[in-house]
């Protein structure tokens, strides 16, 4: 105690610049609360927007509409008028006779080639089912939908290059020299290197300026290298390099043409949710991974509730004091904490290895979602029925119902809404859980629909891991729209839970 | 087999209950209403011996008539085949596919006796099983409605019957704790009998795919775990750096300063946070935030690897924010008031009081959210799954690609297994050191607010 050192009075002449200081410095405190709100907040807002905007334009995709006679002869020949038959005619080949005579200038194999490209793989399946739905359009003209390819939707949606138009003012006129073309105008504005000029049915990439002569060369031939005038022939400009995108100069121009004709229409990809997985990204949907999700969820439900009640009125009311009931609520504690992917891990060893369980099967994934989520549903129980006045019991004890009976008929009763509050909650952590359950194979490329329990099957989490990996653009959104779908349920049960709270949220 | 058993059951435990309170109610109608418990419970009492004695038989049978079907479909093709664990499991692939009808192709001989046997066993059983079940069932009901009697304490029976059901659902939490434990610890210790421990812990190499090829050089593969506790420390670290500020700073605010209506408005806020996917913060790390910091980084002419530490470790760092601000929140509100009230008595302005009362009061819960969220961090695995690397490289450079346990525990266990291999093996063992740590920090980070809480109460 000798070395203490006594503090010379402060000089009270300072006092005013010394409060000025603190507050300030309280100022400032209080700043780095609200920016720390603030940048959370930014950041959630950052993650909504940068889903919405790669995911809405997953829900839209580009059809063509492409009038055509329904073919007897390729479809139904004998005209048997059964589906089976009409099921298995040839609807591919009359959409692309019909697709190709839209573009009667394509000749070379190479070209048709990349034209067919446009066209999905699966293009003929809505004309398939149309035909089946309505047989009576056979021999008959159609409007037949057409869907587009991912690199094709792509483009159309804007998403591979921006593309910028400007009419031709001035005239424009085409001639060839020698493998090129030099084209001349009076034009006060001139395109630049890259762009496309499109005169007379034909269309022309500009390679080189100079003087006024822009040097060319050829992408499709014109009907005549007559003048253009003024306001018959266009300059197009493609923001992307074509050496950056996937659809190249010649497909872009075939694009415009089918867009600029009223063929090519956006429509809700209601396919989206209707088909299962696929490799082709136009064709892929989450109806598979949606199913699997609500399997595995029902499995998880009619586990962990009925086990989860049970264990927080027997830990609640029933337990006595000792070392076995000290074991399990440490227990539960730390189950809450145990990483997922442990859990993913007890799944691998015991319930496919050591019992024999069917591996990707909704069965095996809801018994591990179910474990997982166990803790949560009974300390959320374990709440609701704590906030229970102790008057309810007791009145109900004291008019001689047992311990037993005032529980389940009186107490749990009044519990229950905080109990499926806690539920919900649960089973919308579950909907999200992804890691436990690549453990246990549910992370297999899974076509078909399942329809059981025990059939291979993913879920919507793992949908969007899988396409995440994938390296099409067209996949990128489609991850993100599965993503908006996936939190669209999500929010809906938390709202629900939310609910459930003010609803049934009683003061005592 | 399964479905009808149950089927069965369901049907005999209903008649159990109805026959009973209807045996029950048929007394009280002799005896004027002198019976000890409601009828409801001495059909409730029957319902629950049937349902114990018939589960009882289906938990000891079912095994039991599993393994008598395979032996006998085995034992009927050729035995010198069925010596391999390998060739029997796809013999009897083999044998169940050709019973469903499934099998591709010609079936062989031996397989058709083998689906023979199989299918007469499995007709043995179904009938023995179901027999017996069902003969059980009714025995049960005609013995206890027998015992039915006025003084039958059968609601007594029947809530000791529920208590024990109650507590085998309680149970549950310590049986997955033994299941963890047993699935994790057999194979871990199967991986350390053919790789030393010594070699685990403290190996320098990590590169478990060579083990594949057996005819190649070091075809034992290196499992060091020294890389993937160092890339995982890393991430952890850049996400504690953010979430450890950003998540404190948030909760003094919202203990301390927020009105209940800004209360009312960001607490939603984090709830959101804390309750989006990670697969979904995945996409967002490796799509939008591994990008912009990859650019960044090369326009400042820094070498930023795409898949790197800090991507992943600031997605993750936004993930833990609400563990660190709802836990540091609570331990601020458990500060007594009349701490506070002491130091304003004093002079001190707000934020004094928070940094040199309420914060250093709190402190040991503080530091306790803090675990909960590093151990959050450390078992986390979408995430760093999607944005962070493979590679076990041993940096501690943030802007280079590292790998973490659990990416290495998914990308070992993902796709084809086998369990033989020190490979696939060596996920357990990561396992095991993952819920060893995250068990450890979550013990002392109790324990702390455990002491703490007995501070003030």
């Amino acid at each position: 105690m000798t070395d203490t050192v006594i503090a010379a009075p402060r000089r009270l002449g300072n006092s005013d610049a010394l409060v000025a200081r603190r507050y300030r410095s309280e100022r400032r405190f209080k700043f780095y609360g609200i920016a720390a709100i603030a940048v959370t907040a930014v950041f959630l807002v950052l993650l909504f927007a940068d889903i919405l905007a790669k995911g809405l334009p997953a829900f839209m995709e580009h059809r063509l509409t492409l009038p055509m006679k329904v073919d007897q002869a390729a479809i139904d020949p004998q005209n048997s008028k059964d589906p089976k038959v009409i099921r298995a005619g040839d609807f591919d080949g009359p959409i692309r006779q019909a697709f190709r005579d839209l573009f009667p200038d394509v000749t070379s194999r190479a070209d048709r080639k990349k034209l067919m490209g446009l066209l999905s793989s699966g293009a003929a399946d809505d004309f398939r089912a149309m035909v089946v739905r309505d047989p009576a359009l056979i021999g008959h003209d159609a409007k037949v939908p057409v869907l587009m390819s991912d690199d094709a939707d792509q483009y159309l949606k804007g998403r591979q290059t921006g593309v910028e138009k400007f009419p031709g003012i001035g005239t424009m006129t085409a001639a060839a020299e020698g493998e090129q073309f030099k084209l001349t105008t009076d034009a006060a504005a001139l395109p630049t290197p890259g762009d496309i000029v499109r005169l007379n049915g034909g269309a022309f990439r500009v390679l080189s300026i100079g003087n006024g002569v822009l040097l060319a060369e050829q992408l499709t031939a014109p009907k005549s290298l007559a003048p253009a005038a003024s306001g018959t022939w266009d300059i197009l400009r493609f923001t992307v390099p074509e050496s950056s995108r996937r659809i190249d100069d010649q497909e872009a121009l075939w694009l415009e043409h089918l867009k600029e004709q009223g063929l090519a229409q956006s429509n809700i990809a209601w396919r989206f949710f209707t088909s299962g997985d696929s490799r082709e990204p136009e064709l892929a949907g989450i109806r598979g991974a949606l199913m699997g999700s609500i399997l595995t969820l029902l499995v998880t439900l009619f586990l962990c509730l009925p086990i989860g009640v049970a264990a927080a009125i027997y830990l609640e009311e029933f337990a006595p004091k000792n070392r076995l009931t000290q074991i399990i609520e440490l227990n539960i504690n730390n189950l809450a904490a145990v990483p997922s992917i442990v859990f993913g891990l007890l799944g691998l060893a015991m319930f496919l290895n050591f019992f024999g369980l069917p591996r990707s099967a909704p069965l095996v994934g809801g018994l591990v979602l179910a474990l997982l989520v166990l803790p949560t549903i009974i300390i959320a129980s374990r709440a609701a029925l704590r906030a229970v006045p102790p008057s309810i019991k007791e009145a109900a004890l004291g008019v001689g119902a047992s311990h037993q009976q005032a529980i389940f008929h009186h107490v749990l009763p009044l519990a229950m809404p905080g109990i499926m509050t806690g539920t919900i909650i649960g089973m919308a952590h579950a909907l999200g859980e992804t890691a436990p359950l690549l453990m246990i194979g549910m992370v297999a490329f899974i076509v078909d629909i399942p329809g059981s329990f025990t059939e291979a099957a993913t879920v919507l989490p793992i949908q969007i891991y899988l396409w995440s990996d994938l390296p099409e653009i067209a996949f990128q959104s489609k991850t993100a729209g599965a993503i908006i779908v996936l939190l669209a349920f999500l929010f809906v049960m938390n709202a629900a839970a939310i609910m459930l709270r003010k609803r049934f949220e009683r003061r005592w | 087999m399964s479905g009808t058993y149950f089927a069965i059951l369901a049907i005999l435990v209903l008649a159990a209950f109805v026959l009973g309170a209807q045996r029950a109610r048929g007394l009280r109608g002799d005896l004027g209403g002198a019976l000890h418990s409601l009828p409801a419970y001495h059909g409730l009492y029957i319902a629950a011996a049937v349902l114990t004695a018939m589960m009882a038989i289906y938990v000891v049978a079912a095994p039991l008539a599993e393994h008598y079907i395979v032996s006998q479909a085995l034992g009927a093709v050729d035995s010198s085949t069925a010596t391999e664990q390998m060739q029997r499991d796809a013999t009897l692939r083999d044998i169940q596919n050709l019973v469903a009808g499934l099998y591709q192709g010609e079936p062989s001989d031996t397989l058709k006796a083998g689906a023979a046997a199989y299918s007469s066993a499995s007709s043995l059983t179904f009938w023995g099983l179901n027999g017996l079940g069902t003969l059980a069932g009714l025995a049960v009901i005609f013995w206890g409605l027998g015992r039915i009697r006025p003084e039958l304490r059968a609601r007594n029976h029947f809530e000791h019957f529920v208590k024990y059901v109650l507590l085998a659902c309680s149970a549950v939490a310590v049986l997955t704790t033994i299941g963890i434990l047993l699935s994790v610890v057999f194979e871990a210790a199967q991986f350390f009998s053919k790789v030393s421990p010594i070699d685990f812990l403290f190996g320098l190499q990590w590169s478990p795919q060579t083990a594949m090829r057996a005819d190649q050089v070091g075809s034992s593969g290196a499992f060091g775990i020294v890389p993937l506790i160092v890339g995982t420390l890393l991430i952890t670290i850049i996400a504690m750096l953010v979430a450890g500020p950003l998540g404190l700073f948030s909760a003094i605010y919202m203990a301390e300063y927020a009105t209940p209506r800004i209360r009312a408005i960001v607490k939603p806020i984090l709830e959101i946070l804390a309750g989006i996917p990670t697969v979904v913060l995945g996409f967002f790390a490796a799509l939008t935030v591994a990008p912009l910091i990859r650019g960044t980084g090369q326009s400042l002419g820094l070498d930023v690897a795409s898949e790197s530490a800090l991507a992943a470790g600031l997605v993750m760092g936004m993930m833990i924010i609400p563990f660190v601000s709802s836990l540091s929140d609570d331990v601020i509100n458990a500060v007594p008031q009349s701490l506070r009230d002491g130091s304003y008595a004093m002079g001190a302005t707000k934020s004094e009081t928070i940094k040199k009362v309420v914060l250093p009061a709190a402190l040991p819960g503080i530091v306790s959210a803090f675990m909960l969220a590093i151990s959050r961090a450390v078992g986390e695995t979408m995430i760093v799954v999607m944005a962070a690397g493979l590679a076990a490289n041993l940096t501690i450079n943030p802007l280079a690609a590292v790998t973490t346990v659990t990416v290495q525990i998914k990308t070992l266990l993902v796709g084809d297994q086998e369990f033989d291999s020190a490979k696939t093996l060596s996920a357990f063992a990561l396992g095991l050191v993952l819920f060893f740590f995250t068990l450890a920090l979550n013990y002392i980070a109790l324990k702390i607010v455990q002491r703490y809480r007995e501070q003030y109460d």
